[in-house]
């Protein structure tokens, strides 16, 4: 039997307007616990105004080894990026 | 009768009511931090600390405050670090040893939650420097009575095991949990001056709290109705807040007046 509480992967929005970024994992037994922990652990320094936790079984991820098929095709194609077009000043910033 | 103003509050009075609130947190907080790398898990351990770290928080600011109107010069380090046992005036619960985990964490939710109603009624004290401490305090205490709830019904309601330990803990803390209660005459100074409320005015309402806290865990409430006394006046600590003070003032007795 298994008596570890499972792991909780945790992400924070810095402030209102930014997306929500991987700070790190942790273990709860439940989502309830998953937030109270992850406010205790990450938020400790003023970090966030929110919270989101997903128990880390739930997260499909691409493997490292299918590195080359999924990645390497792109490197080659430059001309996807958009750097090939002046930006009139009047624009501003983008 | 003279108008109540600000020098017809009885200083004395009002000086012992910051003691208790003040000792009631550096000794909670002391005893909490303890645990601090040994906690059952790295999470609980962050977290326990952050409560500690909270409690030593609202002392700085309730001796602070002390200090102000004791009017001799001192602070809060000076009345947390240089008073003796007898002048601490804490009520008992919070000076029991840990225990296990449940045992500390059953002692954390009846004392956050007699803190959070507390609180709630200092918001609105006639003294502005009361009210700001508690106002400042309250959103720290409710994120504490918070979590211990949870922790409290997640082991009550756990393991057969979690279970019995969680009830041994409420059966040997429950006979201190009334001395938060008793009023005296400091508590009706309080009272005449609008400063605190009359603390067995909270018992209804904590007692309404906890009992369906207890009633999610699966735990029976004691009928006993003893209640140990004498912190919050000073007249008998237990032997336990002698071995608080030796390790928490320890550095200050052997090096007076040491900072950094």
């Amino acid at each position: 039997m298994n008596n570890e509480w499972p792991l909780w992967e945790v992400f924070i929005r810095g402030q209102h307007g930014l997306s929500h970024r991987h700070v790190g994992s942790l273990h709860a037994p439940d989502a309830e616990m998953a937030i109270k922990n992850a406010r205790d652990v990450y938020t400790r320094r003023n970090e966030g105004v929110s919270i989101w936790v997903v128990e880390a079984v739930h997260i499909a991820a691409s493997s490292p080894s299918d590195k080359g098929p999924m990645y390497e095709p792109s490197e080659s194609k430059i001309y996807r990026h958009p750097t090939f077009f002046d930006i009139p000043d009047d624009v501003g910033a983008m | 009768m003279a108008p109540m103003t600000e020098n017809a509050v009885d200083q004395a009075a009002l000086l012992q009511f910051l003691l208790r609130m003040g000792d009631n947190t550096l000794i909670l907080g002391h005893r909490v931090s303890e645990w601090c790398g040994h906690s059952p898990v790295l999470e609980e351990d962050i977290a326990l600390a952050n409560t500690a770290l909270d409690l030593i928080g609202q002392t700085q600011l309730w001796l602070g405050l002390a200090a102000e109107v004791e009017g001799q010069g001192g602070d809060a380090d000076k009345l947390a670090f240089l008073r003796d046992a007898w002048d601490f005036r804490n009520v008992l619960l919070v000076e029991l040893p840990n225990g296990d985990f449940g045992q500390t964490l059953m002692r954390q939710f009846l004392f956050d939650t007699w803190q959070s109603i507390m609180l709630g009624r200092l918001m609105k004290s006639s003294d502005p420097r009361v009210a700001a401490i508690a106002e400042k305090a309250s959103k720290e205490v409710a994120y504490h009575v918070e979590r211990s709830a949870d922790t409290v019904v997640g082991l009550g309601d756990g393991t057969a095991e979690s279970h019995d330990r969680m009830q041994a803990a409420l059966d040997y803390l429950y006979p201190y949990v009334g001395e938060m209660f008793l009023s005296d005459e400091v508590d009706a100074a309080m009272v005449a001056a609008g400063i605190a409320p009359d603390p067995a005015d909270l018992r209804s309402e904590y007692d309404a709290l906890v009992g369906k806290v207890l009633a999610h865990a699966t735990l029976a409430v004691p009928d006993g109705k003893y209640t140990h006394k004498g912190g919050r006046t000073g007249y008998m600590h237990t032997e336990y807040l002698g071995h608080v003070l030796t390790s928490m003032q320890w550095l200050q007795r052997a090096y007076p007046g040491a900072e950094w």
